[in-house]
């Protein structure tokens, strides 16, 4: 594992940086079995809360607590003031680009992406050709994963534009510093986050179909047994919206309307956390029994917003990622704030000779995986996994992208032998509306296991508590 | 509020009330097995009380003999059992856990709490050593989650459907537990002709059943005289200051019902507003002379329907 980049303290030394010192001073304060009970503590209520994620697979049905780390994740004002304008013109960006793809296609007429790349992706829409959606928004709630690398410069890895998910983490894990550890919120200055359900209820307001003046919103789930059913269920109650199953739901005369006690009510706008392909079962999957029959052709009619809107994995597609700079030049005319982690597409000769010749140095990619499902970590994997994964690169060389294994930066956490530093990565929620707008903070995941660069929940990773420090 | 909600609240009331119900019922014949009795009358309390809850089919397919043990673990832990205690108060949690937005934070919790406490109950050999500990959890977690429920709920439609599970299924509940004595069996209870020393087992019998739905104390206060089988009948049936009464919980049904009316549910109201006329004016003579098991026969039928007829009105309408 080459050298990292530690969050909390400078290379080689033991003095913490500068907006770690008062944290690392209060650490070493505390004795070693009142950390034990409120680790212990933190476990107890986050499982009788009900704060779990189910798991797929071989224990379906068993609900599992994702670990939580005590040892908070830190970012300078400074340095969020720059991810934060990084994040808006990306998002801007890749906003305007669904919007052109569904309708002129500028950017494929000038060449700066090729039209297989889009019109042969699985995630394109046709059905979405030429549809206006208001305010030209597609992905109202974009969850962009961050990471950290080399000396410190930020990465963008991921761009989830179709339905992120975290953010419930983001707003629990806070709740639960503040609560284990009072003290620690009066020395710091710490960007509140809890005001998250209340903008992200603005925005989907400020999006209901034109003419609609007291839209009625709802979060629409697959249901309880998807593993982000707690944070379906947590949303809804936060901005006080009803949350709906397909079968809550019905089409009648061009309008959706929910089954209530008191008969049938209008629903304007759908925060919905399933997945295009079961939205509705005429239009697409015809074996969806999660969706709503006619849903679609009321989304056409502009009856009904979705949020996100149909169609926008067009642009968080890892083979579109590499494209994202030079999107954000040709649409804005201005040089991107934050980088792309260097990518090697598959498809092309010259890069899939260079990633067979490579394999144990890089990180392969799915084109369409996530979950940290499906991809080959070669520094971490033995002879004949990477020989299996070969195999099937060369059957499906388009399917997989591949990236230099990043050196993640790495936070002190709390492990079994006592504290070590782990590899984090940051998913930031950014909101898009009228206008765009973030709270100061997000999702910190860690990979628990040492020497572990895979963060997802899915796979054995754990949260910090993000704090964004007010100047 | 969505009727699929309305469905689940509704449902998440009834079965933490069954589980509640099962516990008493349970106690009850668990005290009663304490008493001086034969093999054969042992059997036939456990018989009886299996049959009053329609379960002795599915408890002869899987077990055979008729052990105290065999029925404890059937009806409390037996997940293939759905009335079980243990199946109860999952589908409680389940039918929580696909609203928990629309509950407090405090009943989700309790209701969680239940289930995974639930767990660790069963795991250790409670059961087997001190059932009635075992039973008196329960009933305390039934009382708890009512008293959050109304301590800190919304007075609103939720909460009307909450209180409309809660008191249909007590009032299914009381009935079977009054039937039981009456189960299997054509004799008459209410007859002055029979031997010394089953009366004596008649008395340590009703006082049960009264202590089983937390009557034993009322009864004395509100009668102050012996206990006799014809004035524990009223008492459950016809006194609306009785908490677990029949008359109580249609009284509670009939107003929530109110509470939450709608352009489907006028037939339903009048087919309630019948039922709790009926219980309200009959005197306990009347039931009596008509037949006791009769009347409770056919007001069990008749709670079977009010629950479809408020499915269909409210919580599963059959069109768009």
């Amino acid at each position: 594992m080459p050298n990292f980049f530690n969050e909390m303290y400078a290379d080689g030394s033991v003095a913490a940086r500068d907006h770690y010192r008062r944290f690392d001073t209060w650490l070493a304060a505390q004795p070693p079995e009142v950390i034990a009970r409120k680790r212990a503590e933190a476990d107890l209520i986050f499982r009788r809360v009900g704060i779990t994620f189910a798991v797929y697979g071989s224990d379906a049905g068993t609900e599992r607590l994702i670990p939580f780390d005590i040892i908070p994740r830190i970012i300078p004002a400074a340095e969020w003031a720059q991810l934060e304008a990084g994040l808006v013109q990306r998002v801007k960006t890749l906003n305007m680009f669904i919007h052109d793809i569904y309708h002129d296609q500028n950017i494929v007429k000038a060449g700066v992406i090729p039209a297989e790349q889009i019109f042969r992706n699985a995630q394109y829409r046709p059905e979405m050709q030429g549809i206006s959606v208001v305010s030209d928004i597609y992905a109202h709630i974009a969850g962009v994963d961050i990471v950290r690398a080399g000396k410190g410069e930020f990465y963008v890895l991921e761009d989830n534009l179709r339905v992120p998910s975290g953010v419930s983490y983001m707003l629990e894990d806070r709740k639960m510093m503040m609560r284990l550890f009072p003290d620690l919120f009066a020395q710091y200055k710490v960007a509140p986050v809890a005001h998250y359900p209340d903008m992200l209820l603005d925005n989907l307001r400020s999006v209901a179909p034109v003419g609609v003046t007291d839209p009625t919103v709802v979060v629409m789930t697959p249901g309880m047994y998807n593993s982000a059913y707690f944070e379906h269920a947590f949303l809804a109650q936060q901005m006080g919206v009803e949350l709906v199953e397909g079968q809550d739901l019905f089409v009648n005369d061009n309008a959706v309307y929910m089954r209530t006690t008191r008969g049938p009510k209008r629903v304007d706008v759908i925060y919905r956390r399933i997945d295009d392909d079961f939205l509705d079962p005429l239009a697409f999957r015809a074996d969806s029994s999660l969706g709503v029959p006619g849903l679609l052709s009321v989304y056409r009619a502009g009856r009904v917003t979705l949020a996100n809107a149909i169609g926008t994995g067009v642009a968080d597609d890892k083979s579109i990622y590499p494209f994202v700079p030079d999107m954000i030049r040709f649409y804005l005319s201005e040089e991107p704030i934050l980088n792309n982690v260097p990518t090697y597409q598959c498809r092309k000769k010259k890069d899939l000779e260079y990633t067979l010749a490579h394999l144990p140095d890089l990180v392969v990619k799915e084109v369409h995986g996530a979950g940290g499902y499906g991809m080959l970590v070669g520094p971490a994997s033995t002879r004949d996994e990477i020989e299996s994964f070969r195999q099937r690169l060369l059957a499906k060389p388009e399917g997989y992208i591949a990236q230099p294994t990043l050196a993640l930066s790495a936070c002190p956490t709390f492990v079994e032998s006592g504290i070590a530093p782990r590899h984090i990565d940051l998913r930031p929620f950014v909101l898009s509306g009228k206008t765009v707008s973030m709270v100061k903070g997000g999702l910190t995941r860690v990979a628990l296991k040492e020497g572990s660069l895979v963060v997802n929940s899915s796979q054995g990773g754990g949260t910090k508590d993000t704090w964004v420090l007010e100047k | 509020m969505l009727s699929r909600t309305a469905d689940h609240l509704f449902w998440m009331a009834r079965y933490t009330e069954r589980a509640e119900n099962t516990a008493r019922m349970l106690d009850v014949n668990v005290q009663t097995a304490l008493l001086p009795q034969s093999a054969h009358a042992a059997e036939q309390g456990w018989r009886a009380m299996l049959g009053i809850s329609e379960l002795l089919g599915a408890f002869d397919d899987k077990y055979g003999l008729m052990t105290a043990r065999d029925v404890l673990d059937f009806m409390v832990r037996d997940p293939d059992n759905p009335s079980s205690i243990a199946s109860c108060i999952h589908q409680a949690r389940e039918n929580a856990r696909a609203v928990r937005g629309a509950l407090t934070t405090e009943v989700w919790e309790t209701h969680n709490a239940t289930w995974l406490e639930l767990k660790n109950k069963l795991r250790g050999r409670l059961l087997e050593e001190d059932p009635s500990q075992f039973f008196e959890w329960v009933k305390y977690r039934s009382h708890l989650s009512r008293g959050v429920t109304v301590g800190t709920m919304l007075k609103d439609e939720s909460t009307h459907f909450i209180r409309l599970g809660t008191f249909l299924e007590r009032a299914d509940n009381t009935a079977r537990i009054l039937d039981i004595k009456f189960h299997g069996t054509e004799k008459s209870v209410f007859a002055d002709d029979r031997a010394d020393d089953e009366a004596r087992h008649d008395f340590y019998y009703w006082a049960a059943i009264l202590r089983s739905v937390s009557g034993f104390e009322i009864y004395r206060k509100v009668y102050r005289d012996v206990i006799t089988p014809e004035r524990v009948a009223e008492l459950l049936m016809l006194r609306a200051d009785m908490p677990r009464s029949l008359l109580a919980c249609m009284d509670e049904v009939s107003s929530n019902l109110a509470q939450v009316r709608n352009d489907a549910s006028a037939d339903t109201e009048r087919f309630v507003g019948k039922l709790h006329a009926e219980l309200k004016y009959s005197k306990i003579d009347e039931i009596l002379s008509a037949g006791l098991h009769e009347y409770l026969t056919r007001f069990l039928e008749r709670i079977y329907e009010l629950g479809n007829r408020i499915s269909r009105d409210f919580l599963v309408p059959l069109t768009a």
